[in-house]
């Protein structure tokens, strides 16, 4: 049974109010420890940061629209053996799938985890969001969510946002043992607090504050907002589909990639310790590089650039879950994230796999059924 | 003019195909030389890695062909195989390698005639498509 409460937002500062939920779970015992988006000292950029300590709560700022890193990786750190203690962590959407896909990968455990989701406003890029620390300084976050909650769920997004928050659909955590609701409610008055699992259940009755129900106005929100977000989406596939449509096109779409592998390191799901393309594999002897411009005519160098980014979208486009860190990752502006939600969504569905929607579903290249896909096998 | 001779990359399995390419060879059965095998362990252990690198090197087509379901030596290569060349097939089109130059088939090793048989319609069906445009393009 899911449990719903409400939180009074004094002096309308979501962030205090939000500082003071997290203070509740450490002091619960459901969690020891949280992991949760904070500032640094003298640092404008928000990092995922543990703590027990009620104090360091004070520089939470999970509401920055501060996307640096999918914490999905850190949070497999903290669970991949067992931490000694319970550990709670306040999580994107897009995070929390990056998880789900990481775990059924052994990256990672939900066994001693709280996942805190919430209603995600979106981000900008690391660029765009230091320029706009640099112009509004401390009071930065504070106006981005007060502009992100006033707007019409039916509006176009603010271009601001990181293309990847623009046009994603599931802005609703999913699979977090609790989830807080910000759209669709007065959030200068209160926010509310429901869980998803037993987990969840148990520590909004162990933190005793008053009970609420979701309006109804959320729903009709969210609804309209990813109408919204499926129409752009659509869009952005068939620009990216017509952008990519052949060797050629795919050689201009990567013409700016200098092999940095940056997208890789960045991308959550992206798992191996060590890339097959930063392997000796690739190490090509002087000659080889002779053979190609004679029979190519000419050869871009450095090579295998459009070799690598079309093996990510066979080992890993199965597993994205569209949270951008791959744009955000690119020094020369390549619209990697666009990319790789096209073509996912395409792979995704042969499979019947929204990767990071079901913690139980099995990634589909480690499992096969016998009666399946005949018609691929044969050559007439 | 001279007919295009197009270049098949074969990934066959030890145990079945490749098997019965040896049997077309030593009953004398021909085939046309377009098609290079790479003799691997199992189906399952082509990983869409080394397809992409065919394609994009410049074979106008590649086969993967290992055991018929239930013959497979490592139990269910050939089934996981057969997940990874249907993604292939997902990823490939959209960016103009025609479905045809990605094939899977499933060659016993007694079939050497069909091992034959497979290998020219192959070939032809190629030879008709045109070459992979990637093979003259600067991009690897
Ligand atoms: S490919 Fe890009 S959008 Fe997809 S999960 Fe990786 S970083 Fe996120
Ligand atoms: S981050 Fe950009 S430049 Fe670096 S490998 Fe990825 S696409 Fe290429
Ligand atoms: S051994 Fe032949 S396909 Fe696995």
């Amino acid at each position: 049974m899911a449990t719903c409460v409400k939180l009074k937002v004094n002096g309308k500062d979501l962030i205090a109010t939000l500082q003071e939920f997290y203070r509740s779970v450490v002091a619960s015992p459901m969690a020891d420890q949280i992991l949760a988006p904070m500032l640094p000292a003298n640092g404008s950029m928000v990092m995922p940061t543990l703590t027990e300590d009620p104090d360091m709560l004070a520089a939470a700022d999970p509401l920055a629209p501060s996307f640096p890193l999918n914490s999905a990786k850190m949070v497999c750190r903290l669970t991949r053996t067992d931490p000694g203690g319970e550990i709670a962590a306040v999580m994107r959407p897009c995070e929390i799938r990056a998880f789900v896909e990481l775990v059924k990968l052994k990256q990672g455990s939900f066994d001693r985890l709280l996942i805190i989701g919430m209603d995600c406003l979106g981000a900008f890029r690391n660029r765009d969001y230091l320029k706009f620390v640099a112009t509004n300084g401390k009071d930065s976050s504070r106006q981005f969510y007060s502009q992100a909650l006033a707007a019409k769920p039916d509006a176009d997004p603010s271009d601001q946002l990181a293309p990847a928050c623009r046009f994603c659909d599931q802005p609703t955590a999913a699979n977090a043992d609790v989830v807080v609701a910000l759209w669709g409610l007065d959030c200068e008055q209160e926010i509310m607090i429901y869980s998803q699992s037993d987990k969840g259940a148990r520590l909004l009755e162990a933190l005793n504050l008053e009970t609420a129900s979701l309006p109804d106005a959320r729903e009709r929100y969210l609804q309209s907002l990813t109408d919204k977000r499926k129409q752009l989406r659509q869009q952005m596939y068939a620009d990216t589909t017509a952008a990519t449509g052949g060797i050629d096109k795919l050689g201009a779409y990567f013409c700016a990639c200098v092999n940095c592998y940056n997208c890789r390191v960045a991308c959550p799901v992206c798992y191996c310790r060590e890339c097959v393309f930063v392997t000796d594999a690739f190490d090509h002897e002087p000659s080889r590089y002779m053979a190609w411009a004679r029979r190519k005519k000419a050869v871009k160098m450095p090579t295998d650039t459009i070799f690598y980014h079309l093996t990510r979208l066979a080992h890993m486009s199965l597993a994205c879950v569209g949270c951008g860190q791959c744009s955000n990752a690119c020094p020369n502006d390549i619209p990697l994230a666009e990319f790789f939600c096209t073509v996912a969504a395409d792979t995704q569905k042969a499979f019947d796999y929204p990767a990071g929607s079901d913690p139980r579903a099995k990634p589909p290249l480690t499992e096969f059924r016998e009666d399946e896909f005949s018609e691929i096998v044969g050559i007439d | 003019m001279s007919e295009f001779d197009p270049v098949i990359i074969a990934f066959v399995c030890n145990w079945c195909t490749y098997t019965a390419a040896d049997l077309a060879g030593t009953s004398r059965l021909t085939y046309p030389p377009n098609v290079r095998l790479i003799r691997v362990m199992c189906t399952g252990m082509v990983d869409p890695q080394y397809v992409l690198k065919a394609l994009l090197e410049g074979a106008d087509a590649v086969l993967v062909s290992g055991c018929h379901p239930g013959d497979c030596h490592y139990i269910n290569g050939n089934f996981k195989a057969r997940r990874r060349i249907k993604l292939l097939k997902e990823i490939l089109p959209r960016f103009g390698f025609d479905p045809q130059r990605l094939r899977l088939t499933w060659i016993g090793a007694s079939d050497g005639v069909q091992f034959a048989g497979v290998m020219n319609d192959l070939v032809a069906q190629i030879r008709q498509l045109g070459p992979n445009q990637a093979k003259l393009q600067m991009v690897i």
